[in-house]
């Protein structure tokens, strides 16, 4: 006889009952709390927030309609461009340059003759594992002023010591440092499981017709991997756009608010000078341009899958 | 049996996957090429180096007083004041109270949003109903939506003047937990996988009599382990290195703990270190072991499907 595998069930009764659930009703009962939820935690707290954007507190604390004031207090207000300049600026200059070195790890690591593969993958990816609020303290300590390990170093080998926390320039470095090691490994890993889904042979035979290696990273392996690319950009933008934790305790904020990020503006904003309608516009604000940035990038992209 | 057979699948997909690893680029070869691998090597060490050092820095620190972590030159050895770190912690910042609500928390918060997120991804891969697609695209647009948004409301509603039951929510648990529950991701991962188990299994279910929610608990998830696995670990992650949320509703755990550690006036070099260590071991520990669920959790939202 044919052994039905579903047959299973009927031995194994269960020790408590189940509620028996009818295929009709069955999908609307699964996704109730995630929708409860959603509605409560998401969705409510999406469209509050837009409310409260259009709205301020007048003398008696309470919250009157004050039309789109706030959103044109944000375009004339010079600390908020500050800290978008600084989310910026992480944004051109680090994210480039961490997915390149994961893109490079990544296939270094995809070659089939390096040794120590699964070893150096694991401690690539370390970083990633590692709280944000514990990296920031460790590269706060590392790189003290006076007795940092990181200027130790730099005098030893004869050069000056660096003011990390008092060098506006220095700070914004110290802050990209501190991103790089932690997110690169992480974009590496994901890359190379783009890297090996892509087969071998196609790799023989552009040999086979003389291709060098070069020439077959940027005809197979670039476009190949083209999504993946996409999905970490995207993934870094966004992320970087939301940075608070380092911002907040490795530089707090730096010198003359050299690193101070959007993030943390609306922090201040919010739970510092408990300014919630306008907090809750700069958060608007974000939204704006992380939806402008995702488009643009898809297009450049090219969502080749769809 | 089903799970076993599942198994035996997986171990062969797996085998030809590393088949097609072993086949990377496909060069010249000769002196040019020893000479590329060598400077290949030396990059990756350095690399290792630079990737591990700090980890290896602050575990020895942990072992330091504060005068020592900033002795000239520096003292990278190990020292003997670990425990004493560890006393001062909890006499100055409760480190144990907040190492317990550390992990309470993410604990209660895998549990809820993994049986959450299993329960709604098996709905959206498995039945057709009115609006799943809507509903799920809905879901899925919030992934692009800033969590800053939703600070603000999210905060009132944990005071007692801003949600309808009175209730002030701000440091307790459940302000720290509510917020993310119903995860986008973790209902993306869930419905991916879900998706690969195969609906005859399901209809013969239906045909021998099972109720849909007895299906889901003992022939879908028992499969789902590895996936389970993983979103388990990512949802543990996420939460016990969480920062902003538990400052901003005023529970302390291990991350604000060691915020207030480095935001006092006279810092403790040693201590925080200490702090540091206590945080990173756990979530180390568990990544030496599980490293395929961590990697596969990260992984996952990479994957389109």
């Amino acid at each position: 006889m044919q052994s039905n595998p579903a047959s299973s069930l009927e031995k194994s009764k269960p020790g408590f009952t189940l509620p028996r659930l009818s295929r009709k009703w069955a999908p609307y009962i699964f996704i109730a709390p995630a929708v409860i939820l959603f509605l409560l935690f998401m969705v409510y707290p999406i469209i509050y927030s837009f409310l409260l954007s259009l709205q301020k507190q007048n003398e008696d604390g309470d919250l009157v309609w004050n039309g789109i004031a706030n959103y044109q207090r944000l375009l004339g207000d010079a600390k908020f461009f500050q800290a978008l300049g600084n989310t910026v600026l992480i944004l051109v200059i680090q994210v480039p340059i961490q997915l390149t070195l994961a893109m490079i790890l990544a296939v270094w690591l995809n070659s089939k003759y390096l040794r120590g593969r699964g070893f150096f993958r694991a401690v690539y990816f370390l970083p990633a594992i590692t709280a944000l609020a514990a990296v920031s303290v460790i590269f706060r300590i590392l790189f003290q002023e006076n007795s940092g390990f990181i200027n130790y170093l730099l005098t030893t080998i004869g050069l000056p010591r660096i003011n990390w926390f008092r060098d506006p320039f220095a700070n914004q470095l110290l802050l990209l440092l501190a991103i790089t090691w932690r997110w690169t490994g992480y974009n590496m890993v994901i890359y190379l499981s783009g890297l090996q889904s892509i087969p071998g042979d196609l790799y023989e035979a552009a040999a086979v017709d003389g291709a060098s290696r070069t020439a077959q990273f940027f005809r197979i392996t670039f476009p190949l991997m083209q999504p993946v690319i996409l999905f970490t950009t995207i993934f870094s933008t966004i992320g970087t756009l939301q940075i608070f934790d380092e911002s907040y305790l490795l530089t707090q904020g730096g010198p003359n608010d050299a690193t101070l990020t959007v993030g943390f503006y609306l922090y201040r904003t919010a739970f510092r000078q408990a300014n919630f309608p306008y907090a809750s516009t700069i958060a608007y604000g974000l939204l704006v341009l992380i939806v402008i940035l995702s488009v643009i990038q898809f297009r450049f992209g090219g969502d080749r899958e769809d | 049996m089903l799970g076993q057979s599942q198994t035996r699948t997986k171990t062969k997909s797996l085998n030809r996957q590393t088949h097609v690893e072993a086949a990377g680029y496909v060069g010249e070869r000769g002196a040019g090429q020893v000479i590329t691998r060598s400077l290949m090597y030396v990059v990756l060490v350095i690399g290792a180096v630079v990737s591990l050092f700090p980890f290896y820095y602050m575990f020895s620190a942990a072992t330091h007083t504060s005068s020592e972590v900033l002795a000239l030159p520096p003292n990278l050895l190990p020292s003997t004041h670990i425990f004493d770190n560890i006393n001062k912690l909890i006499k100055d910042v409760h480190f144990d109270e907040a190492a317990r609500n550390s992990l309470v928390i993410a604990i209660m918060f895998t549990a809820i949003t993994v049986t959450i997120s299993s329960l709604a991804g098996y709905a959206f891969a498995k039945f057709r109903f009115k609006g799943s697609g809507l509903i799920f695209s809905i879901f899925l647009a919030t992934l692009m939506i800033p969590a800053q948004v939703t600070y603000v409301p999210l905060f009132k509603l944990m005071t007692a003047e801003g949600n309808p039951f009175g209730i002030n929510l701000l440091g307790s648990y459940w302000a720290v937990l509510l917020p993310g529950l119903a995860s986008p991701f973790g209902i993306f991962l869930m419905r991916q996988s879900m998706k690969n188990f195969p609906d005859d299994l399901l209809e013969a279910g239906r045909i021998d009599g099972a109720g849909e929610f007895e299906m889901f608990w003992r022939l879908v998830l028992p499969v789902m382990r590895p996936s389970l696995a993983a979103l388990a670990i990512f949802m543990f992650m996420t939460q016990w290195n969480s920062f902003f949320w538990p400052l901003v509703v005023q529970v302390q755990t291990i991350p604000t703990a060691i915020g207030a550690l480095s935001g006092s006036s006279i810092i403790d070099y040693g201590g925080i270190m200490t702090g540091t260590s206590l945080s990173v071991l756990p979530i180390l520990v568990v990544f030496l072991f599980l490293q395929r669920e961590f990697i596969s959790g990260a992984l996952a939202g990479s994957v389109k499907g």
